[in-house]
């Protein structure tokens, strides 16, 4: 049997494995194992989706040496890092992270109570239902930021009226996903807590409450990138402080430099947050964890 | 169980017992009595009854219009067809859900023994396969010593050989927790193989009570049990000469 009757591809697997030659029927093929194309999605390889962002960045700082930039418009990656260092020696930057930090973590806690409680009382009871669940989602139609007006007459510019609008922009999608998550338990899961005898404590200890915990979660995640988007609006708006204060000011200076070491700021704080959450969620459903591997 | 102070002589006992589902009646007065420790086993073709009646005297059926009595112990346990372990819980706290009591893992883990699954309980379910998950649910229904157990086709989900290991435990299990059993199935041999009564159900009326007479030790084989299945299948509809085309017809 000579070569040339052997598809390409068994040429090259006969040549990378050299086992045996054994005389092919005539009509077949060797099975292309290691050339075998593959439908599904490969595998993404470990720190992969860091090329991208590193690609923008080497040529953002080849621009910006060649002088193509503007730097009043846009300064290059040497001068952000060095302006960055300069705000984090001098407290600058620490004295506005902390302010932004302590509103979004207040009002993600509150929010998120706030949802907890309000989707307990209309996944659970009737009349909670009846008069919970139509008042939100009346809320959900208006969009936080159409309530600025309102809640600045009410609660002034100051501290609570930033946690405020933080903590509606995260009630609702925790509310939203923890509700339907407790209406969604799963019926035969409810006849089978019947059938034990369970109490109306026990139900809502080992039944109710794990089976929502997913929908709860999906609910949390979205609630804490709502948290940052709410807060980066309030700070731009009416603020002695925080990092969306220190971005508008330098806006007005056209400092560029301190405009773009707040967002990075907040993209880093999206990005560790969201990790963050991801963690918890993986320890507290640890038992779909063993699931998906 | 010696600690109850009287014993129960009957386990079961339904009266006129009557649902229906729109105008349809689907249970049209049955009167069903299961003696203390009896197995029974209820077959009928699909939409025939059997597991409405099951749902009723399991109480599961609260939403059903209907009228009649239905008397049970205190004690009752149900295994679904499938074995509705929860998920988030491990299979020793699925085992012992809803026991209470001192010793209440002590006796999930030697239930968990009797059913063949001595040191898995820390295992989540969905690491059990479908056959074990199956023993597990068996487990749990076996831990609070029921005195009648419900079971709504335990075994049909599972594979031709996984099923008959499970009749083989189910026998070794009820030697030792002898509760009442009410067993839906749709299989003529595995009611043959495990019951002491068959009933057959027909258009919400019992069509058949067989009382099966065959020793403990059951053989497929054996005339009697030929006999029996044969008078099973011809109560079902079902003619045991091969099949025509016109048979099928009819009984579809």
């Amino acid at each position: 049997m000579s070569t040339k009757a052997l598809t390409r591809e068994t040429a090259i697997v006969a040549a990378a494995r050299p086992s045996p030659r054994q005389p092919a029927e005539p009509g077949l093929e060797l099975h292309p194992q290691s050339r075998r194309r593959r439908l599904g999605r490969q595998r993404s390889l470990p720190g992969s989706r860091l090329l991208g962002p590193l690609i923008i960045v080497v040529v953002w700082a080849a621009a910006s040496a060649l002088g193509l930039l503007d730097p009043r418009l846009l300064t290059g990656p040497g001068d952000v890092a060095a302006t960055a260092w300069r705000l984090i020696t001098d407290g600058t930057l620490g004295e506005h992270v902390l302010a932004s930090l302590s509103r979004a973590v207040l009002g993600l806690v509150i929010g998120t109570v706030a949802g907890v409680l309000l989707a307990i009382i209309a996944g659970l009871t009737r009349l909670g239902e009846s008069l919970v669940d139509g008042t939100v989602q009346i809320k959900r139609a208006i969009p936080v930021l159409a309530l600025i007006p309102l809640l600045i007459l009410w609660l002034g510019i100051g501290e609570e009226f930033k946690v405020t609008i933080v903590a509606l922009g995260v009630l609702i999608p925790i509310y939203i996903n923890t509700y339907s998550a407790l209406t969604g338990i799963d019926r035969k899961q409810i006849e089978l807590a019947e059938s034990l005898g369970l109490s109306r404590w026990q139900y809502v200890r080992y039944v109710l409450v794990p089976g929502a915990l997913p929908g709860f979660f999906v609910g949390f995640r979205l609630a804490v990138v709502g948290s940052w988007m709410a807060l980066i609006v309030v700070e731009t708006i009416n603020a002695t402080s925080g990092i969306g204060y220190m971005m508008s000011q330098a806006q007005l200076y056209a400092q560029s430099d301190i405009i773009l070491v707040g967002l990075v700021v907040y993209g880093v704080f999206g990005f560790v947050s969201d990790a963050l959450v991801r963690l918890l969620e993986r320890k507290v459903l640890s038992w779909r964890v063993t699931l998906a591997s | 169980m010696a600690s109850d102070a009287r014993e129960l002589t009957t386990a079961v006992r339904t009266v006129a017992l009557r649902r229906s589902f729109g105008d349809r009646d689907v249970l049209d007065g049955i009167d069903l009595e299961i003696a203390r420790g009896e197995f029974v086993a209820l077959i009928g073709r699909s939409g025939s009854g059997k597991s409405t009646l099951l749902r009723a005297v399991a109480g599961l059926d609260d939403s059903v219009a209907g009228s009649g009595e239905v008397w049970v112990p205190k004690r009752v346990s149900l295994v679904f067809q499938d074995s509705r372990l929860l998920p988030w819980l491990r299979v020793l706290d699925n085992v012992v859900l809803g026991q209470a009591g001192p010793g209440v893992k002590e006796r999930g883990r030697n239930v968990l023994a009797e059913v063949g699954l001595a040191g898995r309980e820390k295992a989540w379910p969905h690491e059990l396969s479908g056959g074990e998950q199956q023993r597990a649910a068996l487990a749990r229904s076996l831990v609070s010593e029921p005195q009648l157990l419900l079971a709504d086709e335990p075994f049909g989900a599972l594979d031709a050989l996984t099923r008959i290991r499970m009749h083989g435990l189910l026998r070794t299990l009820l030697r030792v927790h002898h509760p009442a059993v009410l067993l839906v199935t749709h299989d003529v041999d595995e009611a043959l193989l495990l019951a002491d009564r068959v009933l057959v159900i027909e258009n919400g009326r019992f069509s058949l009570d067989l009382r099966v007479d065959l020793p403990d030790e059951r053989n497929a084989s054996h005339p009697d049990f030929v006999r029996n299945r044969e008078l099973l299948l011809a109560a079902l509809g079902v003619e045991t000469a091969p099949a025509t085309i016109e048979d099928l017809q009819e009984i579809s």
